[in-house]
């Protein structure tokens, strides 16, 4: 359920960069979800919703538009690239629920999938983040 | 591309009065036991503490706190479990006993979403355990944190000395407010650094003498609360302000 963190940290920062902004209106929000954060997307999207009707900002729910982003791990020793999802079934359940609060915690639990090193960059899939923000 | 999270981070603080960072230039100079020590001085004088764990690359404070099994509780964010009236944060529940290969880039990710996740309600003082030395994952908690005092923890060790000077002199170039410094592990009267910290304008608080007994203490925090460390802890904290009731 700390989905509903992240859900708030998307609300206010939409509310922040409207006003920053001048937006009377917000039109659409383009979220990315990264895969290695393996959100829960009914929560995330019923904690949006549910936090969207706390705050002050004309934009209707069905607005936020979220894109689930597959993850680019890349090997800083052998230059090898893989995917969250590629290695999986590696990973044991209590394992993917630590990434799950922390994604970087992959460092600990994840090996490069070509020579095993634990040196490795997370290119893209990390998290949340807001690819967009429109409105007038 | 904007990171939510770094919008969240202040609202998530907003109900804590003060955020103590426990800091020093070098590893095993003591830092995370003084910090441990002020969070456990600090909820046994009826204080709503939290403590939370920022060496990511070393977590040490559980193991001084003797914290085992426990797990942070889900309820739209992470809310720490209280450990001896502490609410204690760690990475320590996520990657268990196992090494934390981790990246500067990493680290700054990490505590990002550790401030962002975390919920800790409404407390007096917040102590954070910081990793040794400037880094930039030290620049990030400090640029997203904000309003934060540094208590510098150093030893007689002139290794230790010389860095703490640097860390000093940087914390004062970003003017940030400074607690006071403590000399840990004091093996002998008097402290080279004492001169160099005046000419700052720097609070000494004063020094702690090396307490033989302090390793049998660690794990068990009603033990560690009766150490000489402890005693002489609080009463150099007596001359800072962190214990007085209307600026906590």
């Amino acid at each position: 359920m700390h989905e509903w963190a992240l859900a708030e940290s998307v609300i206010h920062t939409v509310g922040q960069e409207a006003e920053k902004n001048h937006l009377k209106k917000i039109e659409r929000v383009v979220v990315n979800v990264g895969e290695l954060q393996q959100i829960d997307m009914e929560i995330f999207r019923f904690a949006l919703d549910t936090v969207l009707g706390s705050y002050n900002l004309e934009l209707d729910p069905a607005n936020i538009l979220l894109q689930i982003e597959k993850s680019l791990l890349k090997c800083r020793v052998c230059g090898n690239e893989w995917s969250f999802s590629d290695t999986m079934e590696k990973i044991q359940n209590d394992e993917a629920e630590s990434i799950h609060f922390v994604p970087e915690v992959a460092h600990i639990f994840m090996r490069c999938t070509a020579c095993g090193s634990p040196d490795f960059d997370i290119i893209v899939g990390r998290g949340i983040w807001i690819e967009s923000i429109e409105g007038e | 591309m904007i990171d939510p999270r770094l919008s969240i981070i202040k609202k998530r603080l907003e109900n804590i009065t003060r955020i103590v960072a426990v800091s020093g230039s070098k590893g095993g100079i003591g830092k995370s036991t003084v910090a441990s020590a002020l969070a456990l001085a600090l909820a046994e004088k009826g204080k709503r503490v939290g403590l939370l764990d920022l060496d990511l690359s070393g977590p040490s404070t559980h193991i001084i706190l003797g914290v085992e099994g426990l797990f942070p509780e889900e309820d739209k964010g992470l809310i720490p479990p209280v450990v001896h009236g502490i609410k204690f944060m760690s990475i320590v529940y996520f990657i268990g006993n196992n090494p934390s290969p981790l990246r500067g880039n990493d680290i700054s990710n990490i505590i990002i979403e550790l401030l962002t996740i975390t919920l800790w309600g409404s407390l007096d003082v917040l102590v954070l355990d910081m990793p040794p030395g400037i880094s930039d994952s030290i620049l990030d908690v400090i640029r997203f944190i904000g309003r934060m005092e540094f208590l510098v923890v150093t030893t007689q060790s002139k290794v230790a000395v010389e860095v703490t000077k640097k860390e000093l002199k940087i914390l004062r170039e970003l003017n940030i407010p400074i607690l006071g410094m403590i000399e840990n592990m004091a093996t002998r009267e008097g402290s080279s650094l004492h001169k160099e910290v005046e000419s700052l304008h720097i609070p000494i608080l004063g020094s702690i003498k090396f307490d033989a007994e302090l390793e049998d203490a660690i794990g068990d925090a009603q033990r560690l609360s009766r150490t000489g460390f402890m005693k002489s802890l609080v009463a150099l904290l007596e001359k800072s302000t962190i214990f007085r009731p209307d600026t906590a």
